[in-house]
């Protein structure tokens, strides 16, 4: 649905993402993780055709995503990104009709309204409705923010940290919607911190470091101890569920060491 | 549609008649409301001279009013929206202080070129001319580039304009003087036919936008992933607010708070979505302006206030409680 050949993106001298290729699948959930500055967020910005590329080209459904302009590429594609502020205080029920905006004026218009009304309850957020954007809480922003981008429909979802803001609960109900989308033949690329929500939801994995793919694959195959530790400099643990087999990531905590040594 | 907004849109038309034929009637030859509305009609008046009068000179002046105002209430709605900022104004852009270098040239060096035109018209050019330049000179900077370029640029403007009082004459200086205070004083039917288009283009278009500066509140980048060429957008919208806004300064000066407050005062009212708020602000600013033009000419006796000053005085301390208000009622900005 995207595909990414060998993308550079420069900004302000320094080459934030260096020759990646990526393809995201119709019908999966990609994952992207990385440390901090990896380039997860520039590489998503790249994709969405936020960017001029030093480099590559990014395809959107077999053209290039600039190519589409933009309302076209609206309704192929959208796009939650890490901050959401609105500047003025907007009702949450209007700021989730905007995402029906690429459709005015076509058929799908005539969907707004259960559109609207499924991307509201989805999202947990139907009871705020008409409640002031401004006034909500960083985690109901989020998830505003999210229902937005459902209810622009596209096939394909690009989502960066859409958990961040979010309790445990809400956390998992973003992806399993990222999981219902793609079983519905979408593809979704998310942006994630938490290995252990990567390792459980991800179809595939792409690890991202100093702007380069250093691999990608299923989260069995890509979730190691010895890659992940090299990558985020940092001892990392990964062992199976006990129930469910499932890889678990967790770092390795110093706290007893530190105890030791002092 | 809403109740609150049909209640908004009878009150401000009620107001807009109200204002209008009071303002007609008022002045230093004060006239009954009946005879305004018999005049208007076409009916004969007692006195002969009253309908000559109110023809030639309250007329004019009224519909100025309203032509200036409701400009300067659509394009400070635009200008809001297209920045996302809501203390953004027309002015931000360099259209008033361009303008007035315009106008200021005009007077120093006594142009004629275009008989009783000359000073309006080259108000206009230099208006319109400032706000392309900052355009042109900020333009893949973004909204705060904008900003302060045109920060930069009404600094340099005012210097000009220091500059040409300096160089111009006693007479000069106290015409330049009076043009910045504003006025709408000495409307003739000729201006209203030459400013009225020019406010019907910027409205047709602040109107045709208004949809899309809703998803500007999203943010730049967040506009773009749901099909806006935000771009474009801005550059229609500037362009828009500069040829209504010059239009409205070349002839009346500066008339500040208008294009602020209004917005705002619609906000409180009925929501921030740009539907609603372009009209509204339309009629708002238009009440707004006839409003205080009746107060200029009738709260002293025999003297007529430069209406500049009077929006400036209610609007500054008002502007401030309504910024108290909303920091204390939480829930960010209007």
């Amino acid at each position: 649905m995207i595909t990414a050949a060998g993308v550079s993106v420069r900004l302000g001298g320094a080459l934030l993402v260096d020759d990646v290729s990526l393809e995201l699948r119709a019908g999966e959930v990609l994952v992207l993780v990385g440390p901090n500055g990896a380039g997860k967020s520039t590489l998503l910005a790249a994709l969405a055709g936020d960017l001029p590329l030093a480099g590559g080209q990014v395809l959107l459904d077999g053209r290039g995503v600039g190519e589409w302009g933009a309302v076209n590429a609206a309704r192929r594609r959208a796009v939650l990104t890490q901050h959401n502020p609105v500047s003025f205080p907007f009702d949450v029920l209007s700021v989730v009709e905007m995402g029906r905006a690429p459709w005015r004026g076509m058929a799908e218009e005539d969907d707004d309204d259960s559109v609207i009304a499924a991307a509201l309850r989805d999202t947990g957020v139907e009871h705020l409705s008409a409640r002031a954007y401004p006034t909500l809480s960083g985690g109901e922003q989020a998830r505003v923010a999210l229902a937005r981008v459902l209810a622009q429909r596209t096939p394909v979802l690009l989502l960066d940290e859409p958990t961040a803001a979010l309790d445990v609960r809400h956390q998992e109900l973003v992806l399993s919607l990222a999981h219902r989308h793609a079983r519905g033949g979408g593809g979704v690329l998310v942006v994630l911190h938490d290995l252990g929500l990567a390792a459980a939801h991800a179809d595939r994995v792409a690890v991202l470091d100093g702007g380069k793919v250093v691999a990608v694959g299923p989260p069995a195959e890509v979730c190691t101890a010895e890659l992940l530790s090299a990558v985020y400099r940092h001892p990392v643990e990964v062992f199976p569920h006990p129930r469910t087999g499932l890889p678990l990531v967790l770092p390795v905590r110093s706290r007893e060491e530190d105890g030791c040594q002092s | 549609m809403n109740r609150r907004v049909v209640v908004l849109f009878a009150v401000l038309a009620a107001g807009l008649v109200v204002v209008s034929l009071m303002s007609a009637g008022a002045g230093q030859y004060g006239l009954p409301v009946s005879d305004v509305v018999r005049a208007l009609v076409g009916k004969p008046l007692s006195d002969p001279y009253a309908s000559g009068a109110l023809w030639a000179v309250r007329f004019p002046r009224v519909v100025m009013s309203l032509l200036v105002g409701a400009v300067l209430g659509v394009c400070g709605a635009l200008m809001q929206g297209t920045f996302g900022n809501p203390l953004a104004e027309p002015g931000i852009v360099g259209v008033s202080s361009g303008a007035a270098v315009g106008a200021c040239l005009s007077i120093v060096f006594g142009w004629t070129f275009l008989g009783a035109f000359t000073a309006p018209g080259t108000a206009f050019v230099a208006g319109l001319l400032t706000t392309l330049a900052v355009y042109a000179l900020s333009r893949s900077g973004g909204t705060t580039s904008m900003i302060l370029t045109g920060v930069a640029v009404n600094a340099v403007a005012g210097a000009a304009v220091a500059l040409l009082m300096f160089v111009g004459d006693q007479a000069a200086r106290e015409q330049i003087v009076f043009w910045q205070l504003g006025s709408v004083a000495g409307a003739r039917w000729s201006y209203v036919w030459v400013v009225a288009p020019l406010v019907v283009v910027t409205v047709v278009v602040s109107l045709a936008v208004a949809r899309r500066l809703d998803l500007l509140a999203l943010g730049d980048r967040q506009a773009r992933h749901l099909g806006v060429d935000v771009e474009r957008l801005r550059l229609v919208v500037v362009c828009a607010v500069a040829v209504g806004v010059s239009a409205a300064v070349s002839y009346a000066g500066i008339i500040s708070f208008v294009g602020l407050v209004v917005p705002h005062l619609v906000r409180m009212v009925v929501g921030p979505g740009h539907r609603v708020l372009v009209p509204a602000s339309l009629l708002g600013g238009a009440v707004l302006l006839a409003a205080a033009d009746l107060v200029a000419r009738t709260v002293v006796s025999y003297a007529d206030l430069p209406i500049g000053m009077v929006t400036a005085l209610i609007g500054g301390p008002f502007f401030f409680w309504l910024l108290r208000r909303t920091r204390t009622r939480g829930g960010g900005w209007l």
